[in-house]
């Protein structure tokens, strides 16, 4: 059985827009799952039709071997959502936000009431309880999202966009606290825009253009087949020019900054071995560009430009 | 459908839908209480000393049961209307679209926010009408049932408003275009008997006018139609509206893109 298993899924809208060609996706249990794509790609449409936000135009969606046809209600109840748009009643205080959301489940007042402490608590969240949702800084709004979403917790979080708009801090600490809630069996699919944050998190890529997956891979697998990476390396002393490094494109950013492109056949051993008969040293290294974010712009232009090819 | 679920739910929207009234008490109870108040005061008192009687009642008490039901029709179309398009307006319907409560219990926890304001309201203008005239309740069963019903049907139609509504505008249309003249024609300030009897005949058509009635036959003992048509019509009217309530949320309309 998988979390989530989506078969030919298609969405066209009354306005003709064709959001979704007939995706397959499958979520093993436990997985933390990215969706990835770029703005308009059809991520939201797809997360919108298994949260019954959205109504398919044809295919099979089922959460946990429930089917959305047929068992909507079991299908529902394995789900938690945190939206990309802002979904909160603002003139709701912060805990009957996520006290009604309980009730909604099913949950009895008791156990919604302890719930609602708990994750209230758990984002930090628990001393604005009594404050209007409206009164919450942007950031507080996202955690509340949260919140609300796992007081039934749910067996399968998806998260569209979580921390669009969330300071760097509070970023890593939901990035912390999401990983506890996979570590502790909830499968979890992300969508973000920051490739930084599915590549730290997510064990399982999936990339979607323009209605259709273009890649669906395990992490490791996915970055593998980059084939070239660019370091930044800050050096000891000054250089006047690019120092010639055989098998490496060197590039001289500024005289104590050396940019190096490594291909697959060399490795980081090579650089610094030649880098050390030229008496240079390296104080500090780091990637040029986010392995992942790099990639994912490799395979969406490369898709749409067999797309401009063929003439689609 | 999980029972107990659905119970806990329609519990909380019920509990979320009284507490949204209260928190905005000045715009869901003073508004009404104050129109009402003029309403006896210049059509009851000022006007209605020149009128004189009407059925054998004078002019204040007559209107009295018609004002109170205008207020419960009014209030409880306004308040189902105003919470769900809100709710849609303001995206938070999402929180109930994903849950797995079932959509009749969506319809009727929103109805039921709906029939406590119009019973609130209506026993507010009740207290207000005490200080103007008496009335001695005939037969307190059909008053009360017959707000009761008449709220849950317009609550249901406001549910529909709601749903189809795209902009704030559309909702202001039913109440204005159509709420409203049909409540002013449905018997509040006149027996039909005082009409020609074409104009009678099109007033039958009226719906509201069966509920004004039916009310004014529970507090004061007249009506101008048979008391079990009325409760035939409500009837009718609650089972299409609640149909089509269904329906709507079934299939998404206006909801679910």
């Amino acid at each position: 059985m998988k979390a989530l298993a989506i078969n030919n899924l298609k969405k066209t809208y009354a306005n003709g827009n064709v959001a979704l060609k007939g995706i397959n996706l499958a979520v093993e249990v436990g997985d933390f799952y990215a969706l990835l794509g770029p703005n308009g790609a059809g991520k939201t449409t797809a997360i919108g039709i298994v949260t019954s936000l959205v109504n398919k135009t044809s295919g099979d969606v089922e959460i946990f071997g429930h089917s959305i046809d047929k068992e909507i209600e079991a299908a529902k109840a394995c789900i938690g959502l945190v939206p990309q748009e802002i979904n909160l009643n603002l003139w709701e205080n912060v805990a009957n936000t996520v006290l009604n959301q309980a009730g909604y489940y099913g949950l009895n007042r008791q156990l919604a009431r302890e719930r609602t402490e708990k994750y209230l608590k758990a984002l930090r969240l628990w001393d604005r309880r009594d404050h209007q949702a409206r009164s919450l800084s942007g950031g507080m709004k996202r955690r509340l999202m949260i919140a609300r979403a796992l007081v039934h917790e749910p067996r399968l979080l998806i998260l569209d966009e979580p921390t669009a708009g969330v300071d760097i801090e509070i970023r890593r600490s939901m990035w912390d606290f999401l990983r506890e809630i996979n570590a502790a069996g909830t499968t979890i699919i992300l969508t973000t825009h920051y490739l930084e944050e599915a590549e730290s998190l997510c064990r399982h890529v999936a990339i979607i253009d323009e209605g259709e997956i273009i890649e669906d891979a395990k992490m490791s697998t996915v970055l593998r087949k980059l084939q070239r990476e660019v370091f930044v390396l800050s050096l000891a002393r000054r250089l006047d020019a690019a120092p010639g490094l055989d098998g490496f494109e060197t590039t001289l950013r500024d005289e104590c900054e050396l940019e190096v492109a490594i291909g697959p056949s060399r490795s980081l051993n090579d650089l610094f071995a030649q880098l050390d008969k030229q008496d240079i040293t390296v104080v500090s290294l780091r990637n040029k560009a986010n392995r992942l974010e790099e990639l994912f712009m490799r395979l969406v232009k490369s898709k749409q430009e067999d797309r401009q090819e063929s003439g689609t | 459908m999980n029972l107990s679920l659905n119970l806990v739910a329609m519990q909380t929207l019920v509990r979320k839908e009284v507490m949204r009234v209260m928190r905005i008490w000045v715009q869901t109870i003073v508004p009404p209480a104050i129109t009402m108040t003029l309403y006896f005061i210049i059509f009851g008192n000022l006007i209605g000393r020149r009128i004189g009687t009407m059925d054998g009642f004078d002019y204040m008490q007559f209107i009295a049961p018609g004002l109170i039901m205008m207020s419960v029709i009014t209030n409880s179309y306004g308040n189902v209307v105003s919470s769900f398009f809100g709710a849609k307006f303001g995206r938070h319907i999402e929180e109930m679209l994903v849950a797995p409560m079932s959509n009749a219990t969506i319809i009727v926890g929103h109805v039921a926010g709906g029939v406590i304001r119009g019973l609130t309201v209506g026993l507010v203008v009740t207290v207000i009408a005490l200080f103007f005239t008496k009335l001695e309740v005939r037969h307190p069963l059909v008053m009360v049932s017959m707000a009761l019903l008449s709220s849950i049907v317009f609550s249901l139609a406001g549910f529909i408003n709601a749903s189809l509504a795209r902009k704030f505008d559309d909702i202001a249309i039913v109440p204005t275009f159509v709420l409203t003249p049909l409540t002013y024609l449905g018997g509040v300030f006149y027996t039909i008997s005082l009409l020609p009897e074409f104009w009678q005949k099109v007033s039958l058509v009226n719906p509201i006018l069966y509920m004004v009635n039916a009310f004014r036959y529970g507090v004061l003992g007249i009506s101008d139609i048979g008391i079990g048509h009325a409760y035939a019509i409500v009837s009718v009217f609650i089972a299409l509206l609640f149909g089509s309530c269904l329906y709507l949320m079934n299939h998404g309309v206006g909801i679910r893109e």
